[in-house]
């Protein structure tokens, strides 16, 4: 059942992810990428991470992708037109990708041990109680340093706005 | 692999899911009833008794009229918002529960679809994906109208989702639980131990700020800048038309009885009697609907109109035979706190409409400078000094 749901979610999340790429107007490819969102929301959900499953949505898919959406919309951003592409890249785009992506899985079998490996229904550290206490005592100072960045971030923001606005 | 489990949660699905259809239907008329009587006028009266097959009428209607696809639109994204709304509206009553555990025949099963240990987590993430439906609805139909209605929408959402969530942060101190069953069980006693009313920091003001918020986020009068038909003709839904129109239509009202359902469980203890069942709580609902039916065979008897003769004492005689209904032990189980719960939450669903029938619009820069300026600085002092407190007490 585990294994089911995982590979159906881990497809979904893998189509979307490709679909953000391949499509040329900027809404389906935010659409596209709330489905990876909400794909991966689910496979954290499926390893028992439960606080973190939820604060995927309201965060990244809740939160961010609304305002990439509204800025999308606000802006009115129309179709992206194809550049020419020049020959070498219609010749070894896709060779170069495929090699690449096989790089990549020989490196992830080659540095994963299968004593480190994830197996479903082994974690239970992942509900909202867990999570805080390690926030708050094994991780507290960049838990703190990330808080401080964010507020630095949006006290830039409004300089910034203000500026052009005078 | 125990197959009861699967039997049940099917028919508790089937359950709930027809009762709140029904509940759906109902909710327009008797919001058309309730502003009627506020505007002094009898609202639906003509299909059925009082306008009661009106909701029947509306869904054939619906059902039977031409679902138009105008050739501008962006296709797919026109057809799935909708499904979108719907889907992320109806999917958060799965975690609301109704009442405690009762037994059916042999099994024990609880009065709520499932209960998850991030139950209020998850309302607010299906509620904050509800935005896309709205807000792609106005993109994809390719109307200026439309889109500034989409907009503003997702303006909104965002916005109000902010002092929401911290309203809803501070009862969650008092209460040190995320599961929404296990937050109605920590209220239980009396009227005094619901977070609305509890110490160590009663939560009136985060009360009053969840429910200014939930108005904004179901887009209801005084915040339905989405739709305000005097600047915008319909706003997002204007391009929209019979099944696709109505489940715009259905997930506005599912969203209001989850917010509601929502203000019940984290501040009015859910299915929870305000005063406990040996002073006689089980007997409010038999009192009410007794008083109803004693009310109606009186006029039944003086009648004022001929036909009243007849149709007031079946009314009455209907009433009576709920209040006895209620009175049998082997119901009372999971009767009464299904009352309570249903009183409630139907009270903040009168008082949606109330404020409906009461208030005018919000102009939109006041609509944002109130989330932004007032209600968000509220909720944050109301989260602090609340923290301070269950700090100081515990």
């Amino acid at each position: 059942m585990d294994l089911i749901l995982f590979l159906v979610f881990g497809a979904i999340a893998l189509v979307c992810a490709v679909n953000v790429v391949v499509q040329r107007h900027p809404i389906s490819s935010a659409v596209s990428l709330i489905g990876v969102m909400g794909s991966l929301a689910i496979l954290y959900l499926l390893l028992g991470a439960e606080f973190l499953a939820a604060a995927q949505v309201i965060v990244y898919a809740g939160a961010v992708m609304v305002l990439f959406v509204f800025v999308i919309m606000l802006l009115n951003a129309g179709t992206e037109i194809r550049q020419g592409q020049s020959f070498t890249v219609q010749l070894l785009g896709v060779p170069v990708l495929i090699g690449l992506l096989v790089l990549l899985a020989f490196l992830g079998r080659l540095l994963s041990r299968p004593e480190t490996m994830v197996r479903f229904g082994d974690f239970h550290g992942g509900g909202p109680k867990a999570v805080g206490e390690a926030l708050f005592t094994t991780f507290l100072l960049p838990f703190e340093a990330t808080s401080v960045l964010i507020l630095i971030a949006i006290v830039g923001a409004m300089v910034l706005a203000r500026k052009e606005m005078d | 692999m125990d197959y009861s489990f699967f039997i049940v949660s099917l028919v508790k699905t089937a359950v709930v899911f027809a009762a709140l259809m029904t509940t759906l239907a109902y909710l327009q008329w008797v919001e058309r009833k309730v502003i009627a009587h506020i505007q002094v006028r009898p609202g639906p009266y003509r299909v059925g008794p009082h306008g009661l097959l009106q909701p029947l009428a509306d869904v054939i209607k619906l059902l039977t009229k031409e679902d138009l696809v105008p050739p501008y639109v962006n296709k797919l994204l026109y057809v799935g918002a909708p499904f979108l709304a719907i889907t992320m509206a109806l999917l958060s009553i799965s975690v609301i529960p109704f009442g405690p555990e009762i037994r059916v025949g042999g099994t024990h099963t609880y009065m709520q679809l499932t209960d998850l240990n991030i139950g209020v987590l998850f309302v607010l993430a299906v509620s904050s994906m509800g935005v896309y439906g709205v807000a792609l609805a106005g993109w994809s139909s390719n109307n200026k109208y439309a889109l500034l209605g989409g907009l503003r929408s997702s303006a909104q959402m965002i916005s109000y989702e902010l002092p929401m969530s911290l309203a809803i942060a501070s009862p969650l101190l008092l209460s040190n639980t995320l599961s929404l069953r296990e937050l109605v069980e920590k209220q239980s006693g009396n009227l005094f131990h619901w977070n609305l009313l509890s110490g160590p920091f009663p939560q009136i003001v985060s009360f009053i700020v969840f429910l200014i918020a939930a108005f904004a986020e179901t887009n209801r009068v005084p915040f339905d800048l989405p739709e305000a038909e005097n600047e915008l003709v319909a706003g997002f839904h204007v391009e929209y038309s019979s099944m696709k129109f109505a489940s715009f239509f259905m997930a506005e009202y599912a969203n209001m009885i989850t917010v509601s359902s929502m203000a019940t469980l984290l501040f009015l203890g859910g299915w929870v009697a305000p005063w406990p069942a040996k002073y006689g709580s089980g007997l409010v609902p038999v009192l009410i609907f007794a008083a109803a039916g004693a009310i109606a065979l009186y006029h039944g008897v003086h009648a004022s109109r001929r036909r009243d003769t007849l149709s007031f004492p079946v009314v009455g005689i209907v009433f009576l035979g709920v209040a006895a209904f209620f009175l049998l032990p082997v119901v009372q189980e999971w009767l009464l706190p299904l009352f309570w719960f249903c009183a409630k939450t139907g009270g903040i669903l009168f008082l949606f409409m109330w404020i409906r029938g009461t208030l005018p619009r919000f102009r939109y820069d006041q609509l944002m400078g109130f989330a932004w300026k007032f209600l968000f600085p509220v909720a944050m002092a109301n989260l602090l000094i609340t923290g301070l407190a269950v700090a100081l007490v515990s």
